[in-house]
Order: structure tokens, then C-alpha cells, then sequence
């Protein structure tokens, strides 16, 4: 079994969030970066999991720059056996998803596992992108992944319930909640990242279709009104008459 | 020009984020002076509603077959729905559905997305929530065909009063290696991100079996019920009630957040709530910064009164 995970680079979750060069940059400084959540927790341990059962290889897959290999080798640490970064500015998604598909068809995987979103950009995107690139079905927020030999057996999120679908390999997936326990890496797993492999391969020429012009901060809100504990009406005729949301 | 916009439908009636999507295309239709019309796929009635938000017309492919959902087939049919409509920009909401079939759509038409947009858009340039809601960011889709997903609740509604024509469209739908075993609706509890009143409980509650009153609380408002994670994760609450940076995204016209301390993970996923009403015993909690009103207080004791109150109504 051959397993593809892209794993993203994210910002820690209690990152300060500021941007540089008049609100157009993300502000990197003091920054820790992460495998990003969905992709770890998720993609990246049920496709140890599925290799652990059946046998294979799991490949970690970035699309960026040579700073983010210290956070591919934690993806190495979890125990991925190989690691491929396509050496390349993340412009925007279709670009992305453009160097992974045709990264992926080239190298014949069963399965292309990505996280749900990535908590940066919050897209949702790139995996059903890669999908249609390569022309192979696309199951979004699954939440339970089974394999038994060419066939997949999923369980994702719809509106308002479950729906279990199956697949032929070779398939893409964006794994949510549920799919597998985070593992946290041990001494052995870290030293053995080292000395695996994390090749660095070319970029295709593609175009971006996106541009980000510039961030702001939401605004501060402007304070919160206290109310007794012993006045709980006063809170109920708050919310009726002066937010006018009950 | 048109805007052609994907209204979803659910068990035969349209889903409340099928008006949310039309009534962001209805208004930048209006603003653009291009015509605004709907794509809906397998059976269903009440389209012409869609017509309050501005819709001029409805494609209805009723037999689609797609009953069942494969976003490569959904993909393709609106891909030749907007190719007949002469669409140079095509609207979803940022729903299961749309996170599903808006970007296979993007990559197939090589049209630059942006998705879970909270406002319109500012010529070619649209703003959406990034880093977990912590900021936002204003991105120009640099493509001649535009895809925009709308994260629900973002827009107030303009109702139009016009009315819509229902035409009935068909096209080829592709086969593909996906096949639906099972569906399974998860009870008829409102769902968490449709709904407008959130009523959610941490860790504070001590133990699963005091959920009683905040499902009655829930009942009151007609709300929905959520939970921080630490609380899923023991298992007090279903996974599927998880809130926060890493569990679901949600922007309800109230929130309501009872021993739940306000960590910066959990604070992610619920600030864009309008108004938020915090619960704590501990004044000094995070979570009191970031909201609109504040009880400081036991949540055994304010709670069963808060009902009370809410009932007296
Ligand atoms: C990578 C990462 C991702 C994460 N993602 C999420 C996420 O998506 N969502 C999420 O929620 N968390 C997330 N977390 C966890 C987050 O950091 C907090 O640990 C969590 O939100 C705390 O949950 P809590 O507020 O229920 O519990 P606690 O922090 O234990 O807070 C309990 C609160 O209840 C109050 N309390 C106690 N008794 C009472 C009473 N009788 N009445 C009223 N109040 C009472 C206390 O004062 C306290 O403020 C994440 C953490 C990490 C590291």
C-alpha cells in the first residue's frame, strides 16, 4: 500500500497573529510552526495505522521552502518513512495542489490523504483541488477510513448526518475528527528522523489564481457588560430588548 | 453575465445555507447588473422562494440521480450549468457540500476560489476569516471565471420579493469510482452551524451527567447544544458537538459559554458570533474579554434560573 500525506505548515495554535510590511505579510517573527493539526492528528497517523496493518510505505509530502523542514522531520519523528518537499513559494492553493497532483500521478499512489483545512488560510481546498487534477474520487471530512485491498470504505460528514461510501483506489481523502489518536513522538522516532529521507524535487511551472492584498485584526470588542449572578432576569431582558437576539 | 449559484437541497426542501448562497449571489447580482440564477440538483419544491433573494431564475435538475453525493458529479453539472449560463462567477456556501465540490470545480475550471467569504465583494477582492478567526484577510481572485463559498451567517438577508422562474435543465453527468453504502441522519437535533442560538458547556460541568439543564437551556432557546474539546474528548459529548480551532468553526447570532474558560483554541472557533454570554465562576477567565455580557457565578445555580427567566418571557 503507498500512502501519500501532505502535511502543511501551520502556526501554533497560541500564536500571536500580527502581519508586516503594511498588513501584507504574516508576521513569522517568534512564530512556532507546526505540522499542521488535521494533517498530524488525522492523515498522518491512520495512514501509519493502515501501513502498521497492511504493510507499505507512508510518504510526507510539502509544498514550500527549505525553512519548513524542521517541520517535515517531525512528521518523519511520527513515522512517516519518507519525506518529498517540492521546492516552491506557496502562492495560493491551485498552486499547491497543481505541484501535488502532478507529483502524486507521476509516483502511482493507492491514496492521497490530506487534514480537512489547514488553520491559516482555512481553505478547504486543496485536497478536492488535487482530486480533480487527477481525476480520481474525492471524499471530503471523513471521519473513519478503512481499506481491504483496491477498495475503500469511508465514513465523512454531511449536512446533518453520516455517509458511508466506498471507493476504488487509487482515491483522495481530507480527514476531520475521528480518523485516529494523535501519536506523540518518541526519543527513537526523533533520533530515526534524522537519517530518513526528505528529497527535495523541482516545482512545475503553474500559475496562481488568487492574490492576498492584505490582513487586518478584528476589532476589540468594546468591553463586557457584567451582570449580577443574582439578577439572571436582568441578562434575559439584556439579550430581548437591547441585543435583540432572543 | 450571470452569476449562477449552487442552492443545495436536503431531503426535498432547500437547506437554510441554499438562501444564504442566493442571497449573497441575489445582491452581487444586483450590484454588478448581471443576472442572478440558481442550480438545484435532484427533487425538491419551494424553489421559487429562492426568488425572494433576488433570483431570476432556477435551473432544476430534478433527475439528476445525484440524490446521493459524489462532488465529482456535482462538480461537472455545474461546471456545465455555468458553461449554458455564460457564469463568470459562481457562488456556494461554505457548508459540507460546498467544501466538498467548490474546489474540484476550481481546479476543473482553473477559476480562483475563495472560500468561507464574510462579506461581498470589493470588485475582483474578497475578504475572509483566516487563522482560525483570529484575523481576515482581503484576497483578489486574479481569474476570469470567480468561485466564492459564503460561510453562513456572514451576510444579513436583503429580501427582494421578486420571484423566480424554475426552468428544467439536464446534462451529462460522469461516472466515477464513488458509491454511497449508507446514509445516516444524525437524529433531528438542529445542526451546530445552522443554528442561531449555541448554547455550550466545558469542562466546568463536572461531569457528563450535568448536561441535563443545559440541553433544557438549549430547548428554551431553541438552540443547539456545542462543548469544548477537553469535554469531547473525555467523552461527556458527542465528537460532533466540538467547537474551537480544531473542531467546528461557528458564527450563530448567540453564544452562550458556561464553564468554558476561553482559551485561545476555543475563543478560534466561536468569535464571529455576534453576541457572546460568558458564565464563569472564576472572574479572571479568558473568556470574559472576548464576550458581549458576563455572569460571574456557580453555572448550577445561574443556569436553572436562566431558564426560568427565559420561560417567563
Ligand atoms: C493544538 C490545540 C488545539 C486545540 N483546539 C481546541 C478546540 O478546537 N476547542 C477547544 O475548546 N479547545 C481546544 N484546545 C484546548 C484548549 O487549549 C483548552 O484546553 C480548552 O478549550 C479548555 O476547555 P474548558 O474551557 O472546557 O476547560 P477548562 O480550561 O478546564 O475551563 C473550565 C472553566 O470552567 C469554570 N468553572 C468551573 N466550575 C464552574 C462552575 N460550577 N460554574 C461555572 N464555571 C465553572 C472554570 O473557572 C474554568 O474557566 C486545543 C488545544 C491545543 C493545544
Amino acid at each position: 500500500m503507498k500512502i501519500l500525506v501532505c502535511i502543511s505548515k501551520a502556526p501554533d495554535t497560541t500564536a500571536k497573529i500580527t502581519f508586516t510590511e503594511n498588513n501584507t505579510k504574516f508576521n513569522e517573527n517568534g512564530v512556532q510552526f507546526i505540522v499542521n493539526p488535521y494533517d498530524e492528528w488525522y492523515a498522518l497517523v491512520r495512514g501509519l495505522e493502515l501501513k502498521e496493518a497492511n504493510g507499505g510505505t507512508v510518504t510526507v509530502l510539502n509544498v514550500g521552502k527549505a525553512d519548513n523542514d524542521p517541520v517535515i522531520r517531525k512528521a518523519l519523528a511520527i513515522g512517516a518513512d519518507d519525506a518529498v518537499r517540492i521546492d516552491a513559494d506557496t502562492v495560493d492553493a491551485l498552486y499547491v495542489a497543481k505541484q501535488i497532483a502532478n507529483y502524486a500521478k507521476s509516483e502511482g499512489y493507492d491514496m492521497v490523504l490530506c487534514g480537512k483545512e489547514t488553520i491559516d488560510y482555512n481553505g478547504s481546498q486543496v485536497a478536492g483541488m488535487v482530486a480533480e487534477l487527477m481525476n480520481a474520487p474525492y471524499v471530503s471530512l471523513a471521519s473513519k477510513l478503512d481499506v481491504n485491498g483496491n477498495t475503500a470504505t469511508i465514513e465523512r460528514e454531511i449536512e446533518g448526518g453520516v455517509e458511508v461510501v466506498e471507493v476504488a483506489t487509487p482515491f483522495v481523502l481530507s480527514a476531520a475528527k475521528g480518523m485516529a489518536e494523535a501519536r506523540i513522538p518518541n526519543m527513537r522516532g526523533i533520533m530515526a528522523a534524522r537519517s530518513k529521507p526528505l528529497n527535495v524535487v523541482a516545482a512545475i511551472d503553474a500559475s496562481n489564481s488568487t492574490v492576498v492584498k492584505g490582513f487586518s485584526l478584528p476589532p476589540a470588542k468594546s468591553g463586557c457588560k457584567m451582570i449580577d449572578a443574582d439578577n439572571v432576569a436582568e441578562l434575559v431582558n439584556l439579550l430581548h430588548n437591547e441585543a435583540k437576539v432572543i | 453575465m450571470s452569476i449562477l449559484i449552487y442552492a443545495d437541497s436536503n431531503n426535498g426542501t432547500l437547506t437554510k445555507n441554499a438562501f444564504e448562497a442566493a442571497n449573497y449571489g441575489g445582491q452581487l447580482a444586483k450590484s454588478t447588473g448581471k443576472n442572478a440564477v440558481a442550480l438545484v440538483l435532484g427533487s425538491a419544491s419551494g424553489l421559487e422562494e429562492l426568488g425572494n433573494y433576488g433570483i431570476t431564475k432556477v435551473l432544476h435538475f430534478a433527475d439528476a440521480g445525484l440524490d446521493s453525493f459524489d462532488p465529482q458529479k456535482i462538480s461537472a453539472v455545474v461546471a456545465e450549468a455555468a458553461k449554458s449560463e455564460g457564469a463568470d462567477t459562481i457562488i456556494f456556501a461554505h457548508d459540507y457540500t460546498g467544501k466538498s465540490v467548490a474546489p474540484r470545480l476550481s481546479a476543473k475550471l482553473d477559476a480562483g476560489l475563495v472560500s468561507g467569504a464574510i462579506a461581498l465583494p470589493n470588485g475582483n477582492t474578497v475578504k475572509k476569516a483566516v487563522f482560525s478567526g483570529k484575523a481576515f484577510a482581503e484576497i483578489e481572485i486574479t481569474t476570469a471565471t470567480k468561485i466564492i463559498s459564503v460561510l453562513p451567517n456572514a451576510l444579513d438577508k436583503v429580501v427582494t420579493g421578486g420571484s423566480a422562474e424554475v426552468v428544467s435543465f439536464s446534462c451529462e453527468i460522469p461516472s466515477t469510482g464513488l458509491k454511497v453504502k449508507e446514509v445516516r441522519k444524525e437524529s433531528t437535533e438542529l445542526s451546530l452551524t445552522e443554528a442561531d442560538i449555541v448554547v455550550s458547556a466545558g469542562r466546568g460541568l463536572k461531569g457528563p451527567e450535568n448536561w441535563g439543564m443545559i440541553e433544557e437551556l438549549a430547548k428554551v432557546l431553541g438552540a443547539a447544544t456545542a462543548c469544548s474539546r477537553p469535554v469531547a474528548d473525555i467523552g461527556w459529548r458527542p465528537h460532533h458537538e466540538h467547537v474551537g480551532q480544531t473542531g467546528l468553526a461557528i458564527r450563530p447570532n448567540l453564544y452562550f459559554a458556561i464553564g468554558i474558560s476561553g482559551a485561545i483554541q476555543h475563543l478560534a472557533g466561536v468569535n464571529g458570533s455576534k453576541v457572546i454570554v460568558v458564565i464563569n465562576t472564576d472572574a479572571e477567565a479568558p473568556f470574559f474579554k472576548a464576550a458581549d455580557y458576563g455572569i460571574v457565578g456557580d453555572a448550577f445555580e445561574v443556569v436553572p434560573k436562566l431558564i426560568e427567566a427565559i420561560k417567563s418571557l
